[in-house]
């Protein structure tokens, strides 16, 4: 492969270039709108930016699966119009559900596609051995593609694409769904391609994936915000990226406060802390602000802090919604939310086991953990979803299988993906969450009404629900989950695949209901959406093996070669020493 | 309290059948296809037959014979004419012609000489329903010749008549029979598609659980799941009833309260049968296949094409959980031979008893995939 | 820049396309679904065929009024009682019989009259009256024409005992291949297109809207396997797998059903292995055109299985009906194999009818074809 290093050092040899791309659907706005730029090998290229914004259809523009409008690919040489069988050739390609087929053994699968790619019988047994052992996958060679965990899928998906060596390796979101530690093999297994002169494509909906990467694409709503390396962007606010640390008082309400002063460009909760991002000069204005209310110390810019920059800063502290809530009485401090011994199997698979936390009024928390590490299981079982096998669930004082239906009042539920009805147009929707609420004549005008106004329904009020953008959908998912005003809010995976700015806005809302008084129960996958939580749970392989504040959590795995860890950092730590205490006992 | 939150689910539950545009495909396609193609196609009758006559008379009983049978349309289309015995075996063999007529050399001579004369008919056994319709149409013509010879004529005092009378239907109009049929069977259809698609939807959709956390109760879900598709239903009935008395004529005769009464019971068994399957399948194409494997043998062991008395005895009792079965007797009777109300009600009960078997092992079902 | 390997060998084509159909075997394999489809529902429908729907109205239940029970009327009656198509229930008077007619307990009343002794022995046009019930016009005609034949008998021996002159014209009809108008060695034969258009039809085009939907269509198309390949790969195992229910269905009919066997197997396989051309053409037309299987089970049951089963002749005559149906008749292949099956099992080889089935077949199969390979391109989207 020196011959394709050589190249990669050679800069006209990009293995991608895009000019002046365009691709629409219809009549919609369009999906890609003239993309310019360039793709080099030996190097990790991510495709950034949140569901939507044009990313698999990027991908599937390089493989020559779909065409522009107008304006040019050129992959590896090749034109995608004249000439894509010989592109199909020489790369390698991860669609999103990984491509496999779910009825074929691993083996199987290795076989299918080393024949589909042409790679000789004689190399087969060096390179199944090589790329088993990379994947980690020997084992398992028997065993049903679909019968794999989503990690597992990943890789076999991931050693699929690469039997045939590629010069071009595409990666669509090859981390959704997947737990930070199989995240960070994957990773690495990628980094090492790329030493070999192999370029490597790879979206993602995450901003923390687009740090590690050699050069970014980031897209919002089909345009190209920004390419180059990912430390340009960040170079954008450097020095303008400060944490509030030492905050007296309750820290929502300061960052509410905080902003809607001028200079304020972004802030969202950090743990103990609120990070923010100032506008050049606004820092010494707000120092004095703040005066001795907390501490304002310089912090490392992130991707995120760069992005959310670039779309003009982030939405308003004010939430309109938390205004028009009524202040919930506090009660002595007695737990809103418990969940004790809460136990699930399913045959001899236990999903969630002996899972026990308390959450009392006014505050966050939150089940972290990748998909089907049990968070859902728990979720479920507290809202009455499931009958736990063991232990029992209990919301403002009710056992929800068991309690009359009125009991369910209480709470209020913001499912996976927003699930509204997707046919019912806005106005439907809200109707139909009103009635089934219990909400009827003026009342019911009324809290419609309001959701309206505060959400800003009223110019896509006839629209199917499904047609909707993603962040309106979450705007509703939210409106009808509290539009009888519950005194404990059930969040699944609240903010996935959304833009940063639509993330603020909601947790902005939320933010404010805490502060009326609402428990809140949050489910998340998203490592950093942790932070805003005031207490976590981190769930992995069916247990609970840390539980704690963020800070407390990630001051947990501090040392000296780390002194300020992340929440994946902290997660990955966490999960390796309970796998050590397992094996220890 | 309950009223309200049931009657949102109730409206939701319309207006998600109504925009969905798979769910409307589903509401309009389906029926319209059965209407006119189950009117117009499904018959049983024949007409339009093309025979083969080999005639080797010469002289003119012979040719009156063929001229009445050529002139009896629309049963016969075209006769084709041959010398060739060949010929017949051919054209049968190939289904050119469905029946081939052979009058023999001495046919003529024979009924003028007052011998007993005969002739032959050669008929498909490959398709022996048609077949035997045309044996019984070209035995009647020949009968009418018969009578008309010289010693026919003779004989017709002593000739035994036989005097058909049809009842309820003096023409025997096949869409009579067919059009009430569809107005039991597009219940079936609609009922057992809406209620099977309506919880796989929700599935697919992920709002079933939304549903679930919500104050309503288990048999509210269920309630709110099952009336909106007896509505749909009982518009789909509604619909095909206007259709058989104002597009195809065909009479109501007895009462429209008893029909709407039974129809009522009936659509309750329909969607029960509908839940039951919902319950069972995962994702709406489940749904589908699953409604479409109870629709086939349902239709097809119902009296709806063949009757019933024509199965095996072994076969006939497992008709007895079918409610279509009961149905096409009602609605059929209804229309046709105005039947009493204790006729009406000894097919309502059976229905009845499916309904509370369907509908309570549905729920339980139901209610135990919620686990 | 010329591709170095953009031109695929032979050997590289070969392999792929043994990998696609080895892997489409194992899926159907391990796929219950398709097992359902392609051998539980085939018996099914033979059963249903074959057992449930019945043209031959065998014991069709009559009332029988005499008015004046007579030793010429009683014998009379005496020959309905023991025809083989009826089961018949006695009265002497019409009335006790019309509330059963109406309820539906009798299909008919066969009244004798009063004057029918008198007549009979005067000669003065005796006659008897058939009351049927004509909301079944298929089972009322059938019962008209036994009751004149079950008259016409009884005459004719009466006659010859008496002595008296036979009919001036008597007919002799002759029923080929099918002498006992058995209903099920028709129907038998015509439900196993209707078992080929489900695996051809509607299991082809599910598997292939899967592909779509779980996005493995999207991983195959960006390896360098062509649409050709693609659509080949999934053609044999179906073809293959049609053929297989055929033969299933066909051993079924002939051992348990009794259905006679006059052709031969060449003409069996040639047919059928024909008209799984069209079939399989049309399910790849819809999955490429709906990429949905929620859409494809749709559509395959009303583009393909309806028309096979009401469209075809397997059931209505296609003569009957109006002329406009007839017409969308003629694109439905169903209906030129239907014809044929029957003939094959039937009356034996009939090679010029074979053969235009063939051809037209070959030709729907075409158009299918076309329409299939154009709009399987490697795209999506």
């Amino acid at each position: 492969m020196s011959a394709g290093v050589a190249k990669v050092k050679d800069a006209s040899a990009d293995f991608v270039r895009l000019t002046d791309v365009t691709k629409r659907f219809g009549d919609a706005p369009p999906a890609l709108d003239r993309i310019e730029g360039a793709i080099k090998g030996g190097e990790i290229t991510g495709l950034v930016g949140p569901d939507g914004a044009g990313k698999t259809t990027l991908i599937r523009l390089m493989t020559g699966l779909m065409l522009p409008e107008s304006g040019t690919i050129e992959v590896l040489g090749f034109d995608t119009r004249q000439n894509p069988a010989a592109i199909q050739a020489s790369i390698g390609y991860m669609p999103q559900r990984f491509g496999l087929y779910e009825d074929l053994s691993v083996q199987e699968n290795l076989d299918l596609y080393a024949d589909l790619r042409g790679l000789p019988k004689a190399e087969r047994p060096a390179v199944y051995n090589e790329l088993l052992t990379f994947t980690d996958l020997k084992r398992f060679t028997g065993r049903l593609a679909g019968k794999l965990s989503g990690g597992m899928k990943q890789k076999l998906g991931l050693a699929c694409a690469l039997l045939k060596k590629p010069r071009l390796l595409l990666l669509d979101e090859p981390g959704v769904g997947v737990d930070p530690i199989s995240r960070r093999e994957l990773w690495k297994m990628v980094e090492d391609l790329t030493k070999e002169g192999i370029g490597v494509v790879w979206s993602t909906a995450y901003l923390d994936e687009a740090e590690a990467c050699d050069n970014v694409f980031l897209l919002n709503q089909g345009k190209l915000l920004f390419t180059g390396p990912p430390s340009e962007l960040t170079s954008r606010v450097d020095g303008r990226v400060f944490k509030l640390t030492g905050i007296k008082g309750r820290r929502r309400p300061t960052l509410a406060r905080i902003l809607d002063r001028k200079g304020v460009v972004d802030g969202v909760i950090q743990g103990e802390a609120i990070r923010l991002v100032l506008a050049e000069g606004a820092q010494s204005t707000l120092e004095k602000e703040i005066g001795g209310e907390g501490r304002l110390v310089p912090a490392t810019p992130r991707f995120e802090d760069a992005f959310v920059d670039m779309l003009g800063g982030g939405p308003g502290g004010k939430s309109k919604l938390a205004d028009a809530t009524t202040t919930l009485p506090s009660d002595g401090g007695k737990p809103v939310i418990v969940a004790h011994g809460l136990t699930k199997r399913f045959g001899d698979f236990t999903a969630a086991d002996d899972i026990t936390f308390e959450i009392p009024r006014g505050q966050i928390f939150g089940l972290l953990g990748p998909n089907g590490a049990g968070k859902s299981t728990t979720f479920k079982m507290l809202c009455g979803l499931l009958k736990p096998t063991e232990g029992e669930g209990r919301v403002a004082g009710f056992d929800l299988r068991r309690d009359t239906a009125e009991a369910r009042n209480h709470l209020g539920y913001m499912a996976q993906k927003f699930s509204l009805y997707g046919d019912l147009n806005i106005a439907q929707n809200l109707a139909f969450f009103a009635g089934v609420y219990g909400l009827s004549g003026r009342r019911k005008q009324e809290r419609i009404a309001l959701m309206t106004e505060i959400f800003d329904f009223a110019p896509h009020a006839d629209m199917s629900t499904k047609d909707l953008p993603l962040g309106l959908k979450q705007r509703l998912a939210l409106a009808c989950a509290v539009m009888h005003e519950p005194e404990a809010l059930f969040l699944d995976e609240p903010t996935s695949g959304v833009d940063p700015i639509m993330r603020r806005e909601f947790w902005t809302h939320i933010n404010g209901l805490v502060e009326k008084g609402v428990t809140v129960l949050v489910t998340t996958h998203f490592m950093e959406e942790a932070e805003y939580c005031d207490r976590i749970s981190l769930i992995y392989r069916g247990r609970s093996i840390a539980l704690g504040s963020p800070d407390e959590l990630k001051a947990r795995v501090a040392g000296k070669d780390n002194p300020d860890p992340t929440m994946e950092d902290a997660f990955i730590a966490l999960v390796q020493e309970s796998e050590t205490e397992a094996a220890a006992a | 309290m309950w009223w309200i939150r049931l009657k949102a689910l109730i409206i939701k539950e319309l207006l998600a059948v109504l925009r969905d545009p798979k769910s409307r495909l589903i509401l309009i396609g389906p029926p319209i296809i059965q209407l006119v193609v189950f009117s117009y196609a499904a018959t049983l009758e024949v007409k339009n037959v093309d025979i083969m006559v080999l005639n080797r008379d010469a002289g003119n009983w012979g040719q009156e014979l063929i001229y009445r049978i050529s002139g009896s349309t629309p049963t016969f289309r075209s006769i084709a004419y041959t010398e060739d015995p060949a010929a017949v075996h051919a054209a049968i063999d190939r289904q050119r012609v469905i029946a081939a007529v052979q009058i023999g050399p001495t046919f003529s001579r024979d009924i003028e000489a007052g011998r007993p004369a005969d002739i032959q008919i050669i008929l498909d056994g490959r398709r022996s329903n048609a077949s035997q319709l045309v044996a019984g149409y070209l035995n009647q013509i020949v009968a009418g010749v018969a009578a008309d010879t010289p010693a026919g004529q003779r004989a017709a005092s002593a000739e035994i008549g036989v005097v058909a009378r049809n009842w309820f239907n003096p023409n025997l109009i096949f869409q009579w029979f067919m059009v009430p049929n569809l107005v039991a069977s597009i219940a079936l259809l609609i009922g057992l598609i809406v209620t099977a698609l309506s919880i796989a939807r929700e599935r697919e959709l992920g709002t079933f659980d939304q549903l679930m956390v919500s104050p309503l109760r288990t048999h509210e879900i269920l309630i709110g799941k099952l009336i909106p598709p007896m509505m749909i239903g009982m518009f789909h009935m509604t619909i095909f009833i206007l259709a058989a008395i104002f597009i195809f004529g065909v009479p109501l005769r007895g009462s429209l309260l008893l029909l709407y009464g039974s129809a009522v019971v009936y659509l309750a068994a329909v969607v029960g049968l509908g839940l039951f399957i919902s319950a069972l399948s995962m994702t709406q194409q489940q749904a589908i296949l699953g409604a479409f494997l109870f629709m086939v043998p349902a239709t097809l062991l119902s009296g709806f094409a063949t009757p019933i008395e024509n199965m095996p005895g072994w076969l006939q009792p497992i008709t007895l959980i079918n409610p279509l079965r009961f149905f096409l007797v009602i609605v059929k009777g209804v229309f046709l031979r105005d039947i009493p109300a204790s006729e009406v009600l000894d097919n309502t009960i059976p229905l009845a008893l499916i309904a509370i078997v369907t509908l309570s092992a549905a729920s339980w079902l139901f209610r135990r995939r919620l686990e | 820049m010329k591709a170095p390997v953009a031109e695929p060998n032979r050997l590289d084509r070969a392999r792929r396309f043994a990998a696609l159909v080895r892997k489409e075997t194992y899926q159907v394999i391990r796929d219950p679904s398709s097992i359902l489809i392609a051998f539980v529902l085939p018996l099914i429908l033979l059963f249903l065929f074959g057992y449930g729907v019945s043209l031959d109205a065998t014991r069709t239940r009559i009332g029988l009024v005499m008015e004046d029970p007579t030793p010429i009327t009683r014998d009379l009656a005496a020959s309905f009682q023991a025809s083989r198509y009826f089961d018949v229930t006695n009265g002497n008077d019409r009335r006790q019989f019309e509330e059963d007619l109406i309820v539906g307990r009798v299909r008919g009343i066969v009244v004798i009259p009063s004057t029918f002794s008198s007549d009979f022995a005067a000669g003065t046009a005796p006659a008897i009256q058939v009351i049927v019930d004509g909301s079944d016009p298929n089972t009322a005609s059938f019962v008209q024409n036994y009751a004149r034949g079950v008259v016409a008998t009884w005459a004719a021996l009466r006659g010859l005992e008496t002595g008296a002159r036979p009919p001036a014209v008597s007919v002799e009809q002759r029923f080929w291949f099918n002498p006992q108008l058995t209903s099920r060695f028709f129907l038998v034969p015509g439900s196993i297109a209707i078992v080929m258009t489900l695996v051809g039809t509607l299991l082809t085009s599910l598997v292939v809207a899967r592909e779509w939907e779980r996005g493995t269509m999207e991983a195959m198309m960006a390896t360098p396997v062509t649409a050709v390949e693609l659509l080949a790969g999934k053609i044999l195992p179906y073809f293959i797998l049609g053929l297989a229910s055929m033969t299933l269905c066909v051993l079924v009919a002939i051992f348990l059903f009794g259905v006679p066997f006059r052709g031969s197997i060449l003409a069996l396989y040639a047919l059928s292995a024909t008209f799984l051309i069209p079939a399989l053409g049309q399910g790849l037309l819809i999955s490429a055109a709906t990429k949905n299987q929620f859409l494809a089970s749709q559509l395959a049951l009303i583009s393909a299985f309806l028309p096979a089963f009401l469209l075809s002749g397997f059931l209505f005559e296609i003569n009957s009906m109006p002329r406009v149906i007839q017409w969308i008749t003629t694109i439905v292949a169903a209906r030129y194999l239907i014809p044929s099956l029957q003939t094959v099992f039937l009356a034996g080889d009939i090679w010029p009818m074979f053969l235009q089935a063939i051809a037209v077949m070959l030709l729907i199969g075409a158009v299918f074809f076309t329409l299939a390979a154009r709009s399987t391109r490697k795209r999506i989207g």
